[in-house]
């Protein structure tokens, strides 16, 4: 027996924690207000131990190899591998979870109901969205991908705001029905191809009809995660209902599970039906952008408006996914990472008022400036990153995302760069309504500012936003070698195939 | 290393001011961005004189790389050369000079630290725009200096009117950020770059290179450049995309003076020049920038004629000389128009803080028609709103002396003509546009000299209560208001106090730029546009054909020459007719209306038009989406279709609440320990 490799270690220290909150619960059941406080500061290093661990991992990974790197694989059952490893992509989509983490575990201080149960399903979705990002079999992907699901599940139901049980199940239902379909498309291409190694079956050429048939079953899943138009609405409606936490977990890493799925799954395993339905991509992240940009403008609800505007920033991540160009592809990625950070933050921002106001409606607040100032920098430095100003790390995806399109389809391009200039309008909108303004509702009179622990939240979101946003190199050569190689394949499948579609 | 620190200088200072002022106070914020400011501007001139008279060659300073993905890159750069140069002078000097201003005129506000720092912020941004060595960092301060706009026009955040302005100045700018946007991108695919040099050797190299999709099929030279020039129309509040500029007005004077007068405006104009290589190679593009800029010149004249606020009058007569300096950059005269951009600087500046003084010692009126008589009260601001004014008007005697603006609005219109003669796209109606902008500016700016500083204090009053009936949408009652709240509680805001003479800290700003006003033109005309223009440019600019061959390097006929003059003198006649001898007439015949006044009044009523389709139609699309897309259709016929369903599984979810999430949890976690078991047992890691 040797040690386990650091991946799993990294995916399944934060399952290690869970078992022994479950431990700790069985051993002292009831109310217990000293366990429930032990719990809190255990999830805490769990979580940034994980962090490091991950770090740890950082150091051992080369930046210049397309290759996956810190690779494990044991056979296992039923010709089912556990296997795990990562490349760029992987490896920076498992830092944003695990940087983000400890500041969801701080910001669930306001929770008081099960704080045991609450800080276990943590921990376990924690592990299963690390899994996602770094398994490379795909039945072990596909259990970490919906396994996901459940957590969030029930900390919808259990944790959530009024109309939890309806969000709740309307969220399964939206990406349970998506995961059906690929569940399938598993079952078939592990069939066809005598694998279920994601590394051969990048290498592995699917028939031109199966591609179309499984591109399909991926996208189904895909489309709902991401979420695309008009797939969508489940999203505000779920992350209206979660806790803070939740809502941060769900906008900043379950919604990269989509990007991150069409990056690994279908551009390099179904090249040419990913060229046959660029057109159909191009189009859905095009109305995405738009239609949701001013369904935003209207929202009553911060929430709700954080949400839609959600839905606006992923659309520019499946159009540059779906350009084939070095710069759409990396403009995606970049995107999901800034929009984790940034999207995190916002709904944090919600947070803060929420825990002191208990209501999200955006009438009840204004002038909140007055009585906080520095939550309102700091909320003006995430509403300015939401709406992409440059120099913030929203800016950088954008622009290369655009940057991809141009190249593939000009109106393309035009139709998201419409985007830009709708972003300010809900984006200011909603801060001046809630931030500037006289300070008029009586319950805001005594309102207080940033209190020690919300510093410690905000100061590692704002590092991230600015440095992302000065330097976004500091990312974008850590996912280069992997985009490179994505897109150089990608272009070679499609050109032998002969579907110039898109272009 | 020095242009290193001219660039961060105001940075530091802004961020000291904004994250210590805690700790620092005001006063300690003001001394901190005032002496990083004053040191910029010292290092800002020291590097425009070893360049225009030591010949320092040109130079780009490489910081650390900005975005670099597979050609798309960009690096933190500052780039010296005359172009970039001679904006340090005007951004460093003028943004010195308000800080300066500052502190007399925001001295009783209790937000100084703030508005400092975001001065100091803009500053930069400034900076880094004109510096920049490719068309992202030029993006970045072109955003940067949005955004701080947006704050400083919304400083006073608890008004529903500057809130209101700062948001329709971002937005309206992102209109043409854009295009702007599409331009960069389109530069990329067309020449493989976003660096400056780069994009112009290969712009130059394949100058017939096409832009195909499906039907369309535009050479790529002229597609980016009018891209790109849509990016300069929101930020030059040009026609089409002024509307934000006169409600800008709502920031506090020191503001309106530095962003959206000397500086930030200006940025449009600098682009087209520092681009001045691919606009010679799109002549359609070209064309349509002097159109624009010709119209916006007439147009923004125009409807300075029917203002009453002191500071809109102002706005328009700025977006009115923006106009001047596009339609010289589309007629080819490129170092005209950045010389119009360098002595408006200061002129407009001067009018601006002139302004300001006369609102603070108005007690903070606006409207002009409460004025007049001013001069006894404040003879100093007088004198030099009077030097501002002649420098605006553009008077001079042709051959021997003129004040700033006579050097380089003539030019601006000599080269008009000379485009005329040429047949260049546009050149006719600019150089009309521009004799006739000509005399409504001298009709408008007397007009605002006259009802300020002349007659008897409130001897129009009159014609104020009976015009206000019909303008009730006037913002400036509003923002008059405003600053109720703004600690300016010690003085009273009586109406019944006598107006005053401003404090000296707010007088030698006037001083500074009086100066710049009458002799900027004289002393660096030769350098611009004269006789030096080839040695002082070396090629940061496009210089027309025969520039540095003599004055101008053209022979225009007499009558071109003197025609300016002769119309400025014939709108001094009116304005003196109608506000001097006759005082009121004026004033009565605006209060009786007319359909002419009314649409210049209501600026030819082109908020109306777009409140109506772009405003309301964005609301009635979003609801239409929400409620109708997303309520209706798609959850309608998706999620709430099988509602029953939701009751069932919502009785499931009770139980999970009491007690199930346990054996949830437990369920998962053997599953997960499962795996990790797995792993350790089978043997750990196996590459």
């Amino acid at each position: 027996m040797t040690m386990p490799g650091i991946l799993t270690l990294v995916t399944f220290l934060p399952a290690a924690g869970a078992a022994l909150i479950l431990l700790a619960r069985m051993a002292a059941p009831g109310d217990n207000p000293a366990l429930d406080r032990g719990v809190r500061m255990m999830t805490l290093i769990v979580t940034i131990a994980t962090f490091a661990l991950n770090l740890l991992a950082l150091g051992r990974f080369d930046w210049g190899s397309a290759d996956f790197q810190l690779v494990e694989r044991i056979p296992w059952a039923l010709g089912v591998d556990y296997h795990l490893g990562v490349d760029g992509l992987g490896m920076a989509l498992m830092l944003l979870t695990t940087f983000l983490m400890p500041l969801c575990i701080i910001a669930s201080a306001s929770i008081e109901k099960q704080v045991a149960s609450y800080m276990t399903l943590f921990l376990i979705l924690e592990t299963l969205m690390l899994g996602v990002f770094c398994a490379l079999d795909l039945a072990l992907f596909y259990i970490f991908f919906e396994g996901g699901l459940i957590p969030m599940f029930i900390l919808i139901g259990v944790w959530g705001g009024q109309r939890r049980i309806y969000a709740a199940f309307k969220f399964f239902l939206y990406t349970l029905l998506g995961s059906i379909l690929m569940l399938v498309a598993i079952i078939v291409m592990a069939i066809t191809a005598g694998t279920t190694s994601i590394p051969d079956l990048m290498k592995y050429e699917f028939g031109e009809q199966m591609q179309i048939w499984l591109w399909l079953a991926f996208f189904a899943s895909f489309a709902v995660k991401m979420p695309m138009w008009p797939v969508h609405t489940w999203l505000p409606d779920a992350h209206v209902e979660a806790p803070t936490a939740g809502s941060v977990v769900l906008a900043a890493i379950l919604l990269k599970m989509g990007g991150y799925g069409f990056l690994r799954f279908s551009l390099p395993m179904f090249p040419d039906a990913s060229a046959y339905f660029t057109p159909m991509m191009f189009a859905l992240s095009v109305i995405a952008i738009i239609y949701t940009s001013l369904v935003a403008f209207r929202q009553t609800d911060i929430k709700k408006l954080i949400a839609y505007s959600s839905v606006a920033h992923m659309g520019f991540v499946t159009l540059g996914i779906f350009t084939g160009t070095e710069q759409g592809v990396q403009g995606a990625i970049f995107q999901m990472i800034s929009h984790g950070v940034i999207s995190g933050a916002l709904f944090l921002c919600v947070g803060v008022v929420y825990d002191r106001m208990h209501t999200r409606e955006i009438a009840f607040y204004g002038g909140l400036v007055h009585r906080m100032p520095v939550y309102a920098a700091i909320f003006m430095l995430f509403t300015l990153g939401n709406v992409g100003l440059p120099g913030l790390s929203g800016f950088p995806g954008e622009i290369l995302s655009i940057a991809g399109a141009f190249q593939a389809n000009i109106w393309v391009a035009v139709g998201a760069t419409i985007g830009v200039i709708l972003a300010p309008v809900y984006g200011l909108t909603l801060y001046r309504k809630v931030a500037f303004g006289k300070l008029e509702n009586p319950k805001l009179k005594d309102i207080t500012d940033l209190d020690p622990r919300e510093w410690v939240i905000f100061i590692p979101l704002v590092v991230a936003t600015i440095a992302l946003g000065l330097a976004p190199v500091l990312a974008l050569d850590f996912t280069a070698a992997y985009a490179d190689k994505l897109v150089e394949t990608y272009r070679a499948a499609v050109q032998a195939s002969g579907i110039g579609a898109g272009g | 290393m020095i242009e290193t620190i001219i660039v961060l200088a105001p940075l530091l200072g802004a961020a000291i001011a904004g994250l210590l002022q805690r700790f620092i106070g005001d006063r300690g914020a003001m001394t901190v961005t005032v002496a990083l400011m004053a040191l910029t501007c010292a290092l800002s001139l020291y590097t425009f004189a070893t360049f225009t008279w030591g010949h320092a060659p040109e130079r780009v300073i490489e910081l650390f790389r900005f975005i670099d993905v597979a050609g798309f890159s960009s690096t933190w750069s500052v780039r010296i050369d005359a172009l970039s140069a001679t904006m340090l002078v005007v951004v460093t000097v003028v943004s010195f000079l308000v800080h300066v201003y500052s502190i007399g005129y925001m001295a009783d506000d209790p937000h100084r630290a703030r508005f400092f720092s975001y001065l100091s912020f803009f500053t930069f941004a400034m900076l880094a725009l004109v510096t920049s060595n490719d068309f992202l960092q030029l993006f970045f301060g072109w955003e940067g200096v949005g955004v701080a706009s947006y704050l400083l026009i919304g400083f006073w955040y608890q008004n529903k009117a500057p809130n209101d302005a700062a948001i329709k100045a971002f937005v309206v700018n992102r209109v043409g950020d854009f295009g702007f946007a599409l331009g960069i991108v389109a530069c990329f695919l067309c020449y493989g770059s976003i660096k400056f040099d780069e994009v112009f050797a290969a712009a130059a190299a394949h100058p017939n290179l096409m832009l195909l999709q499906g039907d369309l099929q535009v050479r790529a030279v002229e597609a980016i450049a009018v891209l790109l020039f849509i990016g300069a129309m929101g930020k030059s509040a040009q026609f089409f995309l002024h509307t934000w500029l006169p409600d800008a007005m709502e920031g506090p004077t020191p503001v309106s003076a530095l962003i959206h007068a000397a500086t930030m405006v200006t940025a449009g104009v600098f682009m087209v020049c520092r681009a001045s290589e691919l606009y010679e190679l799109a002549p359609y593009a070209a064309g349509f920038v002097t159109i624009i800029g010709a119209t916006t010149a007439f147009f923004a004249a125009t409807v300075g004629l029917a203002q009453n606020d002191i500071k809109r009058v102002i706005a328009y007569s700025t977006c009115s000389q923006l106009g001047y300096m596009f339609f010289a950059a589309g007629v080819g005269a490129y170092n005209v128009a950045m010389f119009h951009l360098f002595t408006h600087a200061f002129f407009k500046a001067l009018l601006f803080l002139g302004a300001g003084s006369v609102i603070h010692g108005m007690h903070h009126e606006q409207d002009m028609r409460a004025m007049g008589g001013l001069r006894k009260y404040m003879p100093i601001t007088w004198a030099m709103m009077t030097i501002g004014t002649l420098a605006l008007i553009g008077f001079g005697i042709p051959g021997i002396f003129g004040f700033a603006g006579f050097y380089s609005k003539d030019a601006a219109i000599e080269a008009a003509y000379g485009a005329s003669q040429s047949g260049r796209f546009g050149g006719e109606w600019a150089f009309q546009a521009g004799i006739i902008a000509a005399l409504l500016t001298s009709f408008y700016s007397w007009r605002l000299a006259f009802m300020t500083f002349e007659g008897k204090l409130g001897d129009q009053k009159a014609a104020m209560a009976t015009s206000k009936d019909h303008s009730e949408d006037h913002a400036p009652e509003e923002s008059h208001d405003a600053h109720d709240d703004h600690g300016h509680g010690d003085h009273d805001h009586g109406h019944g106090r006598t107006p005053h003479e401003s404090p000296q800290i707010m007088l030698f700003p006037l001083y500074v730029l009086a100066a710049g006003a009458i002799f900027a033109g004289f002393l660096f005309a030769p350098y611009f546009i004269g006789a030096h223009a080839e040695d002082f440019w070396r090629g940061a600019v496009h210089l027309p054909h025969g520039a540095g061959h003599g004055e101008g390097g053209h022979h225009y006929p007499d009558w071109v020459i003197w025609a300016p003059l002769v119309v400025t003198a014939i709108g001094f006649v009116f304005a003196v007719f109608f506000y001097l001898w006759n005082r009121g007439l004026g004033a009565r015949i605006a209060a009786y209306g007319g359909p002419l006044h009314a649409f210049l009044y209501h600026k030819w009523f082109f908020d109306e038009i777009y409140n109506f389709i772009f405003v309301k139609g964005a609301r009635a699309l979003g609801d239409l989406f929400w409620k109708g897309g997303d309520q209706k259709v798609i959850d309608g016929l998706g999620p709430d279709g099988v509602s029953s369903a939701t009751r069932f599984f919502s009785r499931q979810m009770r139980r999970v609440q009491t007690g199930l999430v346990y054996h949830y949890s437990f369920l998962m976690l053997i599953a997960a320990a499962a795996f990790g078991a797995y792993a350790i047992w089978a043997g750990g890691a196996r590459p």
